[in-house]
């Protein structure tokens, strides 16, 4: 069973046309990887359909704009992976 | 449809905003200068016209999502397929529903038929921001007027 890191560099490097050897746990999406926010919408519809749950967009992007939280907190992958296991495990319980 | 203002819709049949879909209705036009270049003796409605008639049904059901607060510009077009001829006088009837709103996108998918067939569809994003301008949003009042935006959806607030 692949890990939640591999599941989501695998779908970021097919949806973006990113080599995947290029991403890494510590990469920032945007920052590191250079994608846009259309582009993570599709990533973000992606995750949704692999993990079965629904990334909060709205509420991040508002907590980034309100100065509530950084971008790092939602878009470094291993953070972001972090935030996904955390939506399935609510999911779950 | 007004070709020459890019105003393809005629009349918004539904809002179901609780549903998240709308309805509309558009009939190609039997005359334009359009159809004598696309194509001279075989008169078609151009593929990205209808992609474009999608995107204007659609983009109002956003724009009524947002409660006319809010603008809805064309930031994506995927899997559209054109499945069949459109010719001028045929009525068509657009339907579109809203897939993801917030964040500052929304996703919808919308389709076109006619006679019930369906003849083109695709997930159309927008990118939804703020007016740019209070004469744009007057406009688009105006016009949401003529193409009977149904008054029981809140225009303000």
């Amino acid at each position: 069973m692949s890990t939640t890191f591999d599941t989501i560099a695998n779908i970021i490097a097919e949806t973006c046309d990113i080599p995947r050897d290029t991403i890494k746990p510590e990469s920032h999406a945007i920052n590191d990887l250079g994608i846009d926010s259309l582009d993570f919408l599709d990533i973000a519809f992606a995750i949704d359909k692999a993990f079965g749950i629904k990334l909060p967009l709205e509420q991040w992007t508002q907590e980034v704009n309100d100065g509530k939280a950084t971008t790092d907190q939602y878009f470094v992958l291993q953070n972001l992976c972090t935030r996904i296991d955390e939506l399935v495990a609510a999911k779950g319980a | 449809m007004r070709l020459e203002y890019f105003q393809l819709i005629d009349r918004i049949v539904e809002i179901d905003l609780p549903g998240r879909k709308i309805s509309s209705e558009a009939t190609v036009p039997a005359e334009s200068t359009i159809f004598e270049g696309h194509f001279p003796g075989y008169p078609l409605m151009p593929g990205v016209l209808l992609i474009e008639t999608m995107a204007q049904t659609a983009g109002w059901l956003v724009v009524a999502a947002n409660r006319f607060e809010r603008m809805p510009f064309l930031a994506a077009v995927k899997e559209a397929k054109l499945r069949n001829f459109v010719k001028p006088n045929q009525v068509l009837n657009v339907s579109a529903t809203l897939e993801h709103e917030g964040s500052g996108y929304a996703v919808t998918k919308a389709r076109i038929r006619l006679n019930g067939d369906v003849v083109c569809d695709a997930t159309i994003t927008f990118r939804v921001l703020e007016f740019p301008n209070d004469e744009m949003k007057s406009m688009m009042h105006a016009w949401a007027k003529r193409i009977e935006f149904p008054s029981e959806v809140p225009a303000h607030g």
